[in-house]
């Protein structure tokens, strides 16, 4: 295999495990600049890959080539739907952010599982979707040498939107009177209620925003990765977009970042047999690599993290 | 002092009748029998020795996984890696049972607990040093050391415990074995084995330990308040190591004993052991006591070996009970709603009701 061959397979497969876990930390960011904890990243994305599936599923012939995209961001939908849970618990009724955002990872996947019995006659698992966001080749661009081939051949165009999504999350938070009103509400919600921010409703939609984030991540997780939903689509993957947002210190560059890092991470198992050297080394070490590289990155270059000062914080307005 | 007792009650017990209620209406919009699918329920978590044995079972990791995740929160930490300390006990007891047959029944059911307990309780301590010294996330490094685990003992158990082509250890010797005739005899052969009482003993240990020993009292001052606990004279690095040290080895003894007792050997396994999960819930459901932890995991138990014979007596999958478990565990997360509500009923003036409950938060 040569090596524009080589890269474009890294690249590839990178970009369609990082995609999920782009979106979704991208949903934490949102969520934990405001205030709110959310280690129910998990659960969202099981009711995005829940949803999307049974809705690409039902629609696909009537839908044809939109329909993975549209079921995408139906996922989303109903991520955002599901995590209004999450929003009335800790914002109106003052819930611990950890036990409610627990509950959502409880709930999701028996809800889910529950409905997928009814839907499919007693099965835990849905039948495979017939077309999913899979990899494409850009026409044109693909003929430019060596990169043509590396980025824009077999790549997945949900990744490139991701990070796109990534870029407009940055600035949305970082550039635009929106953004500083969000993330003054995590910082200090008792100085911007002073100056007539709405607290609450500020909460309310960082908290939204994230189940939709959430939601298209599992969305493309079932679309572009498992290609059906059942109790193992989503092992894991909200703990790893949880631990990317941390790793990119809450902000959305970073957490794109830490995806795209672990995206690679885990590819290495995969990808680790088509490299030259490294195809004799037992594959434990290439599963274990990316945990144990994350943890050490995390030791030696970027120290204490620290997250909005008044995250997990319930705020109560007084009279 | 009287009314403080009780109002600690009412919290999980309006969340779990509230819970069955949600589940019972899910079940109805869906066509099922909840009044059946109840019973079958308790029936198969009381309904005979059997049942009540295996009941007593499957509290054992629960209770265990639940204090660990307790003691961190105690001490203000997150730690999500249950399951991956859990693992770790699990594999360091088979490991030694295995390895160390030679040795009398009762030294080798000592060293074999003993060193599940260590591995979970290493692993977890690797989290506390790194929180402790470099200020590392513990929410992150417990993540990865879950996957670490995962994957590290699938590869011993596949390149080294079990033989070729096999996905799975032999099996520990008798001698190893928690089980014993007596319980067996007890209750009809099922499960129930001797770290069930190991486990209960902890909980009363635990306890001990936060109202009553300085370490416990220095570990939910950290908790509660870092900088305090610092300018007090406290050490806050070694409480921090401390704490998820106790929590780790806590979950590693449930991996242990469940190895030991349940198992008897340990397999492949293609994700991390649900069971670290739902000790969390089982601790938000009684705020963390120790005591409470008794009875939480033996309503999550039951639950979970209750819903089993769900799907036997009827066509009702058996999600229905997380369904159930997840709503109780929302209703005590939305306490504050529910101290609203029955505060209210007590004092005719609404309006000081909602002001006590402001100061008293």
């Amino acid at each position: 295999m040569n090596l524009s061959t080589t890269l474009m397979t890294i690249l590839s497969t990178t970009l369609v495990y990082a995609a999920p876990l782009i979106f979704t930390s991208l949903g934490g960011t949102f969520s934990e600049r405001s205030g709110i904890v959310n280690v129910g990243l998990e659960g969202m994305m099981v009711v995005g890959a829940f949803s999307s599936s049974i809705f690409t599923l039902s629609f696909a012939n009537a839908l044809g080539d939109a329909a993975p995209w549209v079921s995408f961001l139906v996922g989303g939908a109903f991520g955002c739907l599901f995590s209004v849970l999450h929003a009335v618990a800790t914002v109106s009724f003052r819930a611990d952010h950890i036990i409610s955002g627990t509950v959502l990872n409880m709930l999701a996947p028996a809800l889910c599982v529950f409905l997928t019995r009814i839907f499919y006659d007693g099965k835990g698992q849905t039948p495979e979707i017939s077309q999913g966001l899979g990899t494409v080749t850009v026409p044109g661009l693909s003929k430019i040498p060596f990169i043509g081939k590396v980025f824009f051949t077999q790549t997945s165009m949900v990744a490139w939107a991701a990070i796109v999504v990534a870029i407009v999350c940055w600035y949305v938070l970082y550039r635009t009177g929106f953004g500083l009103r969000l993330r003054s509400v995590g910082e200090n919600p008792a100085a911007a209620d002073t100056l007539g921010i709405n607290v609450y409703r500020y909460r309310y939609l960082g908290v939204l925003i994230s189940g939709f984030l959430g939601g298209l991540g599992g969305a493309v997780m079932a679309q572009s990765i498992t290609l059906s939903f059942s109790i193992s689509t989503i092992s894991g993957q909200g703990f790893m977009a949880l631990a990317a947002m941390i790793f990119g210190k809450w902000n959305p560059l970073g957490a794109m970042g830490a995806a795209v890092f672990f995206g690679l991470a885990q590819s290495l198992p995969i990808i680790g047999a088509y490299i030259p050297g490294l195809s004799g080394i037992n594959s434990v070490w290439f599963q274990v690599a990316p945990y144990l590289i994350t943890i050490i990155v995390l030791v030696l270059f970027l120290g204490k993290s620290v997250g909005p000062a008044a995250d997990g914080e319930n705020y109560i307005k007084s009279k | 002092m009287k009314l403080k007792v009780k109002s600690s009650w009412v919290v999980p017990l309006v969340a779990i009748l509230a819970g069955f209620i949600v589940g019972a209406i899910i079940m109805l919009i869906f066509g099922y029998d909840p009044i059946q699918n109840y019973s079958s329920l308790f029936d198969g978590a009381f309904g005979g020795v059997y049942s009540i044995g295996e009941t007593l079972r499957n509290m054992t990791p629960l209770i265990l996984t639940a204090l660990g995740f307790a003691v961190a929160s105690k001490a203000g930490f997150f730690n999500i890696g249950g399951s991956g300390q859990y693992l770790m006990g699990w594999f360091g007891a088979i490991v030694v049972a295995l390895k160390f047959s030679f040795l009398p029944g009762w030294l080798l059911i000592i060293v074999s607990i003993l060193a599940g307990a260590l591995f979970g309780g290493i692993w977890s301590a690797i989290a506390g040093v790194l929180r402790a010294y470099f200020g590392t996330s513990e929410v992150i490094t417990t993540i990865m050391l879950n996957y670490i685990s995962l994957y590290f003992v699938n590869f011993a158990v596949k390149d080294w415990l079990a033989g070729k082509g096999s996905d799975s250890s032999p099996n520990i010797a008798a001698k190893a074995s928690l089980r014993g005739d007596f319980l067996e005899n007890l209750t009809a052969n099922s499960t129930l084995h001797w770290g069930f009482l190991i486990a209960i003993i902890i909980c009363f240990i635990i306890w001990f330990y936060f109202n009553r020993m300085k370490s416990g009292f220095e570990l939910r001052s950290v908790g509660i308040n870092e900088d305090a606990a610092r300018y007090a004279g406290m050490n806050v690095k070694k409480t921090i190591i401390m704490s998820m040290l106790i929590s780790g080895l806590l979950a590693g003894l449930g991996g242990a004993l469940d190895g030991l007792g349940n198992f008897q050997n340990i397999s492949v396994s293609n994700a991390l052991p649900q069971v670290g999960y739902d000790g969390m819930a089982v601790a938000l459901l009684v705020n963390y006591n120790p005591i409470g932890v008794i009875f939480s995991s033996l309503l999550f138990s039951a639950l979970q070996i209750g819903g089993m014979s769900i799907s036997v007596y009827s066509d009702t999958p058996t999600e229905i009970v997380s369904i159930v478990t997840a709503s109780i565990i929302f209703f005590v997360a939305i306490k504050y709603v529910i101290e609203l509500l029955t505060k209210r009923r007590k004092k005719n003036p609404q309006k000081t009701a909602v002001k006590n409950e402001g100061a008293g938060e």
